[in-house]
């Protein structure tokens, strides 16, 4: 856990899972694991979204909406197994899929927020996430060359 | 149940449910009459497999009639699609291990028109999102969209945390859609789904319909709701003087006022229609497909496809029930299908096919042409370029190999 002076708090509406902290990736579009991910390597994959060629393991992942259908489901406790899921899912508004899913494989999830995070974290800035205060807090700034898609 | 003394299975289904429930505050659990879980080897991974192969070794037994939804391998077209025997090995072993549970492994999206119909009010937990939305709005039966998981939680559990659209306050309506477009094929109903289901996403959005000219039949409002699940996560829709909680305007909004009032002209479907593009690639691939087709449609298809011939290098894929599959072939449809070339697969859907995206390089597919806008907009993770046109022009486009607009 880092020590340093969190600079902006966000609070989230509903939240599920541990205490995480870790890399942002910060999506202006909505995310499914079916429709939009590489479910083998972890990077999004779908031509021209919006982190089209971004890696979403071990990050922290800030979007506004959930999409795709049942089979999300499944996928998040595939890319828990394979190791490739990230460390939270941020959501806007999300559906009872998507944290059926996040609850089944662990992984920890929150939704709705207090302030539109885009004006306040970058892909690549350090956020921590606290389910049970329902939190999202920015902790450092990142390197501007974070936010350069890496697989 | 949580301390364990109905078993392991039974105890971890309870926790999930109790977490899940916790994020969405709800207050208490409802029980259910019927579950219906997606659980298919391309869908779950070997991971979801161990993970249903532990349950079942830890004695689960679903305490609800549990069907499942469609999956990716029929069997008997394995080697015809050159799909792998591995995965179709797995395949098996999962649906053996689904049967232990006690789950009835009935392979089909369309369970409301061929298995079960609930009744108003009653609470359910189904999976698939096409299902949901029908059971929700044309029965007026209560149900969230469940995950695989979360449906098998709630057979071992006989109830589901009370959230959602098990809740009277989700149900009402949020917008106000007039439907001034004559709408004549199946595939217009999927239009007006892309493009109300398009601007509005988000599970509460409630869409209410008003203005409808006659009485639309099950299967309109089947591809209706498949299409406003899949462009707009919505779970629940009204249709005045259609649906049971909505026998007038008022009703449908109970009490509040709509957010967004809009139109949906002939011209928007058009638009809908112009919109997509061959892209100069072969017209080669045409399905019928998401959700699967109910014996009335293979009728019409059988209909249309007398006499007639899949073009040379062309492929038509429709794909059924068990059940329709088999009424169909008594019937002649299957017959009349079967002659023209087409390929009828059962208790499968098209985008989930085990391969797929390995079948498209091989076949050299680039462009599918359906009548499902639900197809349309999904099976775009394959890389497929979708087209979407109505029924009789699908079958003209997979019998000429040329598109009639």
């Amino acid at each position: 856990m880092s020590t340093a002076r969190p600079i902006k708090t966000i609070r989230v509406k509903r939240a599920f899972g541990a205490v995480v902290e870790g890399e942002a990736l910060v999506s202006t579009e909505g995310f499914s694991p079916r429709y939009d991910l590489d479910r083998w390597s972890g990077l999004i994959s779908r031509p021209g979204h919006a982190l089209e060629g971004h890696n979403i393991k071990g990050r922290i992942l800030i979007t506004p909406s959930a999409k795709g259908g049942i089979a999300a489901g499944w996928a998040f406790y595939d890319i828990q197994h394979k190791g490739i899921a990230p460390k939270a899912f941020v959501f806007g508004v999300t559906n009872p899929v998507m944290v059926q899913g996040a609850v089944f494989a662990g992984i920890t999830i929150t939704e709705g927020w207090s302030m539109s995070p885009y004006e306040h974290i970058r892909t690549g800035d350090i956020v921590r996430v606290d389910p049970q205060k329902k939190t999202l807090t920015l902790i450092r700034r990142g390197s501007p060359a974070a936010s350069a898609p890496r697989g | 149940m949580l301390r364990g003394e109905q078993g392991r299975a039974v105890q971890e289904a309870l926790q999930l449910q109790l977490a899940v429930g916790r994020f969405f505050g709800a207050k208490r659990f409802v029980p259910v009459s019927n579950v219906h879980m997606m659980g298919d080897i391309e869908v779950m991974g070997d991971s979801g497999k161990s993970f249903l192969e532990r349950a079942a070794n830890l004695g689960a037994k679903c305490v609800r009639p549990t069907t499942t939804n469609a999956r990716c391998i029929d069997f008997a077209y394995l080697d015809r699609l050159q799909q792998s025997r591995v995965e179709a090995g797995k395949e098996k072993e999962l649906i053996a291990c689904l049967r232990r549970m006690d789950v009835i492994t009935a392979d089909t999206c369309i369970n409301y028109q061929t298995l079960y119909q609930p009744h108003l009010g009653e609470h359910v937990a189904w999976g698939d999102t096409g299902t949901v939305i029908y059971a929700n709005s044309v029965y007026g039966a209560r149900s969230n969209f469940e995950a695989g998981p979360a449906a098998l939680a709630a057979g071992l559990t006989g109830r589901v945390p009370e959230y959602g659209f098990h809740l009277d306050e989700h149900r009402r309506g949020t917008f106000q859609v007039n439907l001034k477009a004559d709408l004549h094929d199946l595939a217009d109903w999927g239009a007006v789904g892309k493009i109300v289901g398009s601007g509005h996403q988000d599970y509460y959005a409630v869409p209410v319909f008003c203005g409808i000219k006659r009485t639309p039949t099950a299967d309109e409002l089947k591809q209706l709701g498949a299409s406003l699940a899949s462009y707009g996560s919505m779970g629940m829709f009204h249709m005045v003087g259609v649906t049971p909680e909505a026998p007038t305007l008022k009703a449908a909004f109970g009490g509040r006022k709509p957010k967004e009032v809009m139109t949906v002209s002939n011209r928007d479907l058009e638009a809908v229609y112009a919109g997509y593009d061959t892209k100069n690639n072969p017209l080669n691939l045409v399905v019928f497909s998401g959700p699967q087709q109910s014996l009335f449609e293979m009728k019409t298809l059988a209909t249309l496809l007398k006499g007639r011939k899949v073009a040379k290098g062309s492929q038509l894929f429709i794909t059924t029930s068990n059940g329709v599959k088999s009424a169909a072939r008594e019937l002649g449809y299957l017959k009349t299908i079967e002659d023209a070339g087409a390929i009828v697969l059962e208790g499968v859907c098209f985008y989930i096919l085990q391969n797929l995206p390995q079948m498209r390089v091989r076949e050299g597919w680039s462009n599918l042409v359906t009548n499902s806008a639900k197809l349309a907009n999904i099976i775009g993770a394959h890389k497929f370029n979708t087209i979407l046109r109505r029924t009789a022009e699908c079958i003209d486009i997979a019998c000429s190999g040329k598109d009639v607009r």
